[in-house]
Parts: C-alpha cells; structure tokens; sequence
C-alpha cells in the first residue's frame, strides 16, 4: 500500500514536470521574429522531424510540398513552395511560428495550423481538442527543416 | 550532383503530371461533350470550368470514351432490371407508369429544384415514387439500387448541359450552398474553395485536383469499384479534412449540392463518369 502511493506521487510529480516543459498550443507565444523558445523546452530531433514530414497522418507536408530530400517518396504535392532551402529563407523561431500556425505568418492560408487545440469548426469526434501534431513533433519538424539548406 | 539530378528529375514528374486541363477532348461515344466551358457570371474567381475528366490519367480518361469500356455501364443495367422490377404493396414497378425511361431526358441537367418550398434530389424524387406510389421502401441514399437508378436517369441525360435554376425560391437554398461552399471545417480547417477552386490543377500529393465538378455522378470510381452519389463524395472530402460531415440527404448536403450543380452551368453531363 505504501509502495503503491508512493508510485502514485512520484509519476504525479513527473508529469507535471513534464507539463510544466510543454507550452501548450493556447500559451504559444507568437512575437515579430517568430516562437522564440522551443515548445518542449528542448531541441527537436531532425531524423524522427523528416519522418512526421513524410507521414500521411501527421505532418503530410508532402502533400503540399515538394522536397528533393524526400526523393524517395514517389509523390510530392505543389499547393506550397518548395521546401529546398527552406532554412536559408525562414529563421528557427519562424519556422516554429509556420509550423505551430501559419495562419499567423500567412494570411487566409491553405496550410493548416499543426499546434492548435480550438477554432476550428465541426472537427470528427476524435480529433477534436487536439492539435494536429504535439510539442515534440512541432520540435522534430522544425529541427528536420532547418537541416533544408542549399548555400 | 546527387541534388541537381534528383532536382532534374522531379521537375519532370511534376511537369508531366500538370498537362492536362487543355490538352484533349471528351469524346464519348463518337461524340464531343462540352467538357470546358466559360463559368457563369456569378463565379467571381474562376473563368473556365473543367470537367474532373481533364485532371484524371490517360488510363483513366479512355474508360469513359466507349460504353464497352466504362465500368460504371453495368450497374446503368441494374438499373434497367430494377426500373421493370415489381415492388411495394402496390404490386408496380416503375414502369407501370414511366413508359420510357428515356422521357427522364433532361432532369439531371435541372436537379437539385424547389418543390414546395422544399429542395429535392434526384434519389428524394424517386424515393417519394417508391413510398407514396409502390408502397415499397425507401432506399438509402447511396445505396447500391439507389446509385443504380440515379445511375440510369442521369445516363439519359448525357451529352445535355447542366442549367440548375438558382433564382427565384431557389435562391435562399443556393446562397446557403455558397455559404458552406466557402466556410471552413475539420481539424485542418479548410473550405472547399481552398482546394477546389484556389488550386484546382495543381498535385495534392498523389492526387490531381480538379474543380470537385458533379456533373458526372454518381460516378464509377476505380477506388471502391463502384457508383458513388454526390452527398457520398461530398462526406469523403469532408472526412478527409477531419471534418464531421454533414448527413447524406440532408439540407446542407442538398444546399451545397445545388451551389455546386451551379458552378458546372454548361459543362455536359457525364454520367455514369470514370474517376479513381
Ligand atoms: C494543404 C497544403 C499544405 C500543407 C499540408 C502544408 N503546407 Fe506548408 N505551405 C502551404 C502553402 C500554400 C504555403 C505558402 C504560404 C501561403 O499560403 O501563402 C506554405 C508555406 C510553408 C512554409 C514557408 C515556405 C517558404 O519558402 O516561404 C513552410 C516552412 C512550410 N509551409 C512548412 C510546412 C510543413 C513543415 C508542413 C507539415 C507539417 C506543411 N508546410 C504542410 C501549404 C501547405
Ligand atoms: C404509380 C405510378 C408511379 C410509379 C409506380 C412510379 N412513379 Fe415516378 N412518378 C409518378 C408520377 C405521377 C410522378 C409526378 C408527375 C410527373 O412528373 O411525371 C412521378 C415522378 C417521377 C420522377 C420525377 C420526374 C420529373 O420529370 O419531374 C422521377 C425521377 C420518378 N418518378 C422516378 C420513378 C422511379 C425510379 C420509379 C420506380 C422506383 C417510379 N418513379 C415509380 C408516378 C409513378
Ligand atoms: C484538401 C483538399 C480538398 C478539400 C478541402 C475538398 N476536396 Fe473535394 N476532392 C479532393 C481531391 C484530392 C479529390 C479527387 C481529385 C479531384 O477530382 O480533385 C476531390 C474530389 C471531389 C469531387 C469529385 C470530382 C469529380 O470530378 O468526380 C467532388 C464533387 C468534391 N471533391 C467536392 C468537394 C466538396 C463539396 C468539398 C467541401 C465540402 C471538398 N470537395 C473539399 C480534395 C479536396
């Protein structure tokens, strides 16, 4: 019993931990130059970033995206820009904004907003409240798009 | 190197797959569809309307250009069985009072229209045969005898232009249409204008896009094998965008449909059309 209360409080305490890391998709703070600080208060990780990009049900990037380091993928869409480069064009902190929410960034966008939780209407039942990606995906991806560089 | 190969290629593809809207005819049969044509004056972003023929593959394409080919003909088939098929409390079938399925001539091109006060598909004209007149049940909205009889009906209307009205009584039910034309939904928050009208043309990955025109339902699509009604597709493109869709049969579908039958003024109808 006391072993069990124990394992209680310590994983209580270590997800709040974990909370207390995570900026929620409410709290992203958006300023002039970008999200400044990462969401999960950590750096992402490029390798898993490039596989969210790929995947049809996370980030689908590629839907929209062409992107020659990609090139395996047999199909790459051309609603955007082509993401060759992209780190020589956009800044960390802007990636982050145009991966949390474009809208932001680009008004009246197609792009969808991957690191929000509400304003949006008539979701399917098991997506709503949720953000298309979580913290540490917005992480990876941003991490993936900064190794985009041609110069 | 690497980079500047892959670069060379991939512009090729996507070169390759970007040809089609102006490129060829749609000649059914020995016959040519008016399958591009000048939008309407109440379309204030788009010039020229396409049918989803231009956008789809060569393979594609061909199935719909002889009957023998066109995989959706056999269920237009079903269709003849089923409009002869005694059915209900009534012991009729169709037949007993629609002599010639060809007088059907005509309707599709004029569907979605205002009945008293009330806006009416094809499948409610026929389900309102079937329980006031049969004495049978209704069918489901897509389902397959549904599909097979809109199928048939449409078919004797191919080759005529699409002319929904939309003034009038229609009015309200047509801006109403337009409205959820171009509103926002689902977890990736977008309307159908954003895909169907703002880019139209362009690859969504694996897929070409088109104008989402209706004017070749229900369609044959290569996906599912077989024929697809338009509040069916409708909930698709709905889904896919994480989107609740609205009810199959229901006002908005009906609404958007009509918005949608009016933005293809012109353009042949196809049906039973060929799409993946
Ligand atoms: C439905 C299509 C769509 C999807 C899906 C999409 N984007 Fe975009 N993206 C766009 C469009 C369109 C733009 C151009 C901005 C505008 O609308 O004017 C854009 C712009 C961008 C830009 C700025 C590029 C530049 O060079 O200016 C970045 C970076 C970007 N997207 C990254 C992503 C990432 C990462 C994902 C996946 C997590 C993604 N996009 C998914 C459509 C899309
Ligand atoms: C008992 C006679 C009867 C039977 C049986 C019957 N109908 Fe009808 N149908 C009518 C009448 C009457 C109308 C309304 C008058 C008109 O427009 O011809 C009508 C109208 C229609 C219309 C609308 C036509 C238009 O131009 O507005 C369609 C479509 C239709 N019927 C299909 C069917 C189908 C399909 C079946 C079999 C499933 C069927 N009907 C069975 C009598 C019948
Ligand atoms: C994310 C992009 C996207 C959105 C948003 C979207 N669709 Fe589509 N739709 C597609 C794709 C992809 C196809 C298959 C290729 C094509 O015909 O464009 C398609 C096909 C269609 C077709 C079939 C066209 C034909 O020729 O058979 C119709 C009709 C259609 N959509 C209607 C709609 C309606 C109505 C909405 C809004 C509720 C909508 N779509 C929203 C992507 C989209």
């Amino acid at each position: 019993m006391k072993y069990l209360l124990g394992v209680v409080l310590a994983s209580g305490f270590l997800t709040s931990v974990a909370i207390a890391e995570t900026t929620s998709p409410s709290s992203v703070k958006f300023t002039d130059d970008g999200v400044m600080a990462s969401l999960t208060g950590k750096a992402g990780d490029a390798k898993s970033g490039r596989s969210v990009f790929a995947n049809r049900k996370l980030g689908n990037c590629l839907a929209c995206h062409i992107n020659s380091d990609l090139s395996e993928q047999s199909f790459h869409g051309e609603v955007g820009p082509p993401m060759d480069g992209v780190a020589d064009r956009w800044s960390e902190a802007e990636l982050r904004a145009i991966v949390a929410n474009s809208k932001v960034i680009f008004e009246g966008t197609i792009m969808p907003a991957f690191y929000i939780d509400a304003g949006y209407e008539r979701p399917l039942e098991k997506f709503a409240g949720k953000s298309i990606l979580s913290a540490e995906q917005v992480e990876d991806v941003v991490a993936y798009l900064l190794t985009l560089k041609e110069e | 190197m690497g980079i500047k190969a892959i670069t060379f290629v991939s512009a090729l593809v996507f070169a390759s797959s970007t040809y089609a809207q102006d490129s060829n005819q749609l000649n059914v049969e020995g016959e040519i569809y008016a399958s591009t044509v000048a939008a309407p004056s109440h379309m204030e972003n788009v010039d020229t309307l396409y049918s989803g023929w231009h956008f789809r593959s060569g393979e594609t394409q061909a199935l719909q250009l002889d009957d023998f080919d066109n995989p959706g003909m056999v269920f237009i088939d079903q269709g003849i069985d089923l409009f002869g098929k005694v059915d209900g409390s009534e012991g009729k079938s169709c037949e007993s009072c629609h002599e010639n399925v060809e007088d059907f001539a005509g309707l599709r091109t004029a569907l979605p229209r205002v009945e008293n006060g009330e806006l009416v598909a094809m499948e409610d004209l026929v389900n309102e045969c079937r329980t006031e007149r049969m004495g049978a049940d209704a069918w489901k909205w897509s389902s397959t005898n549904m599909t097979a009889m809109t199928g048939l009906i449409g078919f004797q209307s191919r080759g005529m232009p699409m002319s929904v009205k939309i003034d009038g009584d229609a009015a309200e039910f047509w801006e109403k249409g337009k409205e959820l034309y171009y509103t926002r939904v689902g977890q990736l928050d977008m309307a159908c204008s954003n895909c169907h009208e703002d880019n139209y043309g362009v690859m969504i990955r694996a897929d070409h896009l088109s104008q989402g025109q209706i004017n070749g339902f229900p369609t044959y699509r290569l996906k599912n094998a077989k024929l697809n009604s338009v509040h069916a597709r409708f909930k698709g493109c709905m889904s896919n965008i994480r989107a609740t869709p609205f009810k199959e049969g229901g006002n908005e579908f009906k609404a958007l449909e009509l918005y949608i039958a009016s933005r293809g003024q012109g353009l042949a109808v196809e049906t039973p059309s060929v799409r993946n």
